[in-house]
């Protein structure tokens, strides 16, 4: 027999005494936890996204659409980048203010040649008000989860309101399982030595967002 | 299906023998000052924090109750789960094996590793092969597993046991890092800096440096994960440094083993522990990165995917109605972080990958009562119901215990390794022993009881007027007071005024 088979063989004989169930699962699960935490107007979430990815130290600036690009070319001057991973599908106007070299990141880009690439630019697919999380879903303006995790800045935009939601279950709603799913709340960060929070030990170092509005 | 009669030291030799009973390793632990220090540093700061973030929540008590209740309905219909998550994965480029014990897992895992010509992985920190002691079997094949969680890497470096679900090396200060990175670093790969200094920001940057070498050429990946969507196929891993994603990203081929009771049915059902997961555990509002990937995806990740499916004890687990519950664990570490009895024995004390509350009620479900570390965990507690008060799933740690304290005194029927038995009491045989000492160390350390936070109407439920067993040869022929009407340690603070106190 197939270590499947005893298994499921297993997992029914130790279930043969326990009562008769038969709810639809979706009566089983009482559902009556809140969709989304308080009442806030569109603009207080924004600022509550803000907020709470500060208290997790992302850096976190505020722009509109036009303002976008001089906004990255400074972060990406700022930090002295020689070179900027660039997703497949981001809008190439974001970065028309930059002199930094721009690399694509190509199918068969070695780890070790990400590496030596300082910065990635990228949008997101959906940010979570009460958490202060992006989440990123592999989308053309994304890229391949790599880009986003060897290099040791990551630039974020997030399109205001649009993107983002109050809460976890909304977000959930939102995403596509299918898709990789990489969620962030803050750059990397270790309690392990005597639960003194660390920031930035494997993920990128420091994590900036950027609110646009009017995108 | 045979049913069995056999007597304690007719049971198959424990998992892990080099073991001492609880009371034993206790001991030794509470004259460790500097251990001491370090456990209540850190459970204190960590219960602290949790009580706020938890507070954040109104809804709390509904998320919890909604966890429960979506554990609870999987469990009952875990066979129907498990096709449906072995299709969903299957059809999304995975490939699902079934391991019945360690030593299947490990097998498969090792052949696994073998096929891609590979003879290193990095790991991402798992509580499924701590258990099935994966690392080892590994090694004894030529292949070297890489721990990339930065508290792991202390405790593979140390060869050290962790002693902490979520911190596994929360028994060792800075300064002891720092010596176990200057001295044993460079054996593993790139060695620390000459003049590295203790703070925790400049550790924490030599583990980055150590391990990225690491990262960057891993081909092979090993992971387990935190949850497993039946619906969708998806497995959800939730970390904090990034080194999760290193291994779920990066490499060719990645190895996912997982305990069978992770799954949930739906994509929805991660609304709930989302939420309630990282407040539990690092009293986060969201820990800061969570990966979720399903089978696989072209051009990005892995090429190759394996899910290893484990039981390993958790059937037999299932067919005992009272212990099933201990299957709901989340492994968020909150019910270790307020147990008054781990945080003065430590996490070794247990002898298990699962200490504190959960590992006394889930090791001996796992692996037996049959050695005399897993006689003696069920007393290892005041049963000051506190782990039960915080449990994000409410798993009734203390009914467990109690449960299981029955069956080490009175024997009964058990299923092991699918086939039911019944046990003989464990009286006379060095597990009814074991199991007494556990009681008195409980008992005579009164700051452990005193540290539950349990109401009388809790407490009441679950002293029965004589303590089974061990507790009752202990209390001689004496009965216990008829139900005290106040919490347990006041009771004893009372009746004992004091004496005997351990500071
Ligand atoms: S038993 Fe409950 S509190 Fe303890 S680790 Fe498991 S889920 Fe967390």
């Amino acid at each position: 027999m197939s270590g499947r088979d005893r298994i499921l063989g297993r997992v029914r004989r130790a279930l043969a005494g326990a009562p008769e169930d038969d709810t639809p699962y979706e009566q089983a699960v009482p559902r009556d936890y809140d969709r989304r935490h308080g009442e806030r107007s569109t603009a207080e979430t924004v600022d509550l996204l803000a907020e709470n990815l500060v208290d997790y130290r992302a850096v976190v600036h505020r722009c509109d659409l036009a303002g976008l690009p001089a906004l990255i070319a400074h972060l990406l001057g700022e930090r002295d980048s020689t070179g900027v991973l660039v997703p497949p599908g981001l809008d190439a106007s974001w970065l028309s203010a930059t002199a930094v070299a721009q690399v694509a990141d190509r199918a068969d880009a070695t780890p070790h040649e990400l590496d030596r690439v300082d910065s990635v630019v990228t949008g997101c697919a959906v940010a979570i008000a009460e958490t202060g999380t992006i989440v990123l879903d592999g989308s053309a303006d994304q890229g391949r989860r790599r880009i986003t995790l060897v290099p040791d800045h990551h630039i974020c935009v997030v399109r205001v309101p649009d993107q983002v939601v109050s809460s976890v279950p909304e977000a959930l709603e939102r995403l596509v399982p299918a898709r990789p799913l990489t969620w962030i709340s803050g750059p990397s960060a270790t309690s392990d030595i005597e639960l003194d929070r660390v920031e930035g030990v494997h993920g990128p170092r420091t994590l900036e967002v950027v609110l646009v509005s009017g995108a | 299906m045979s049913t069995t009669h056999l007597g304690m030291p007719g049971l198959p030799p424990p998992a892990h023998p080099a073991f001492p009973p609880f009371p034993e390793a206790a001991h030794d632990a509470v004259r460790d000052e500097r251990l001491r220090g370090n456990l209540r540093h850190a459970t204190t700061t960590i219960r602290a924090k949790r009580a706020h973030a938890v507070a954040e929540l109104e809804d709390w008590q509904r998320l919890r109750e909604a966890g429960k209740r979506i554990k609870d309905h999987t469990l009952r219909h875990l066979d129907r789960y498990l096709v449906q998550l072995e299709e969903a994965v299957t059809a999304a480029g995975g490939t699902v094996h079934w391991a019945l014990d360690a030593a299947e897992a490990n097998r498969i895992v090792t052949d696994l590793v073998k096929a891609t010509g590979e003879h290193e992985v990095v790991k991402v920190k798992s509580m499924a092969t701590q258990e099935i002691g994966l690392n080892e079997a590994l090694e004894a094949e030529g292949i070297r597993a890489y721990e990339t969680d930065l508290a792991e890497l202390i405790v593979q470096l140390g060869k050290d046991r962790p002693s902490h679900i979520l911190v596994p090396a929360i028994h060792r200060n800075r300064g002891e890092i720092r010596d176990i990175f200057r001295t044993q670093m460079a054996a593993w790969g790139r060695p620390a800096p000459d003049d590295l200094s203790d703070t925790p920001a400049e550790l924490a940057e030599a583990a980055r440096l150590h391990l990225r070498e690491k990262f960057l050429r891993a081909k092979v990946g090993v992971s387990g994960a935190n949850f497993m969507v039946a619906e969708t196929g998806t497995l959800v891993v939730v970390e904090s440094e990034g080194n999760g994603r290193m291994c779920l990203t990066l490499p060719d081929t990645l190895i996912s083993v997982v305990g069978i009771e992770k799954i949930l049915p739906t994509w929805r059902d991660l609304e709930v522990f989302l939420q309630t997961l990282p407040r539990s555990s690092t009293a986060e509002r969201m820990n800061p990165y969570t990966s979720m990937w399903t089978g696989t995806t072209d051009g990005d990740g892995p090429r190759d995917f394996h899910l290893v499916l484990l039981d390993n004890g958790r059937t037999d687990t299932l067919a005992d109605d009272v212990g099933r519950q201990a299957l709901r664990c989340i492994r968020c570490s909150a019910c270790l972080n307020v147990c008054p009895v781990y945080e003065r024995a430590g996490g070794h004390a247990y002898g298990s990958v699962y200490p504190g509350p959960i590992g006394a009620i889930l090791s001996p479900q796992l692996r037996g009562t049959h050695s005399d570390i897993d006689a003696s965990l069920p007393y290892a507690s005041s049963l000051c119901g506190a782990c039960y008060d915080v449990c994000p799933v409410a798993i009734d740690i203390p009914e467990v215990l109690v449960h299981l304290r029955e069956r080490v005194v009175q024997g009964g029927e058990v299923t092991r390794e699918g086939n039911k038995v019944v046990l003989k009491p464990a009286k006379g045989h060095g597990g009814e022993r074991a199991a007494m000492r556990a009681a008195r160390w409980a008992f005579s350390h009164p700051a452990v009881l005193r540290g539950g936070q349990r109401l009388a109407s809790r407490t009441r439920r679950l002293h029965p007027r004589t303590l089974p067993g061990p507790g009752r040869a202990w209390t001689g022929t004496r009965d216990l007071p008829e139900a005290p009407a106040e919490p347990f340690r006041d009771w004893w603070q009372r009746t004992h005024g004091g004496e005997e106190d351990d500071k």
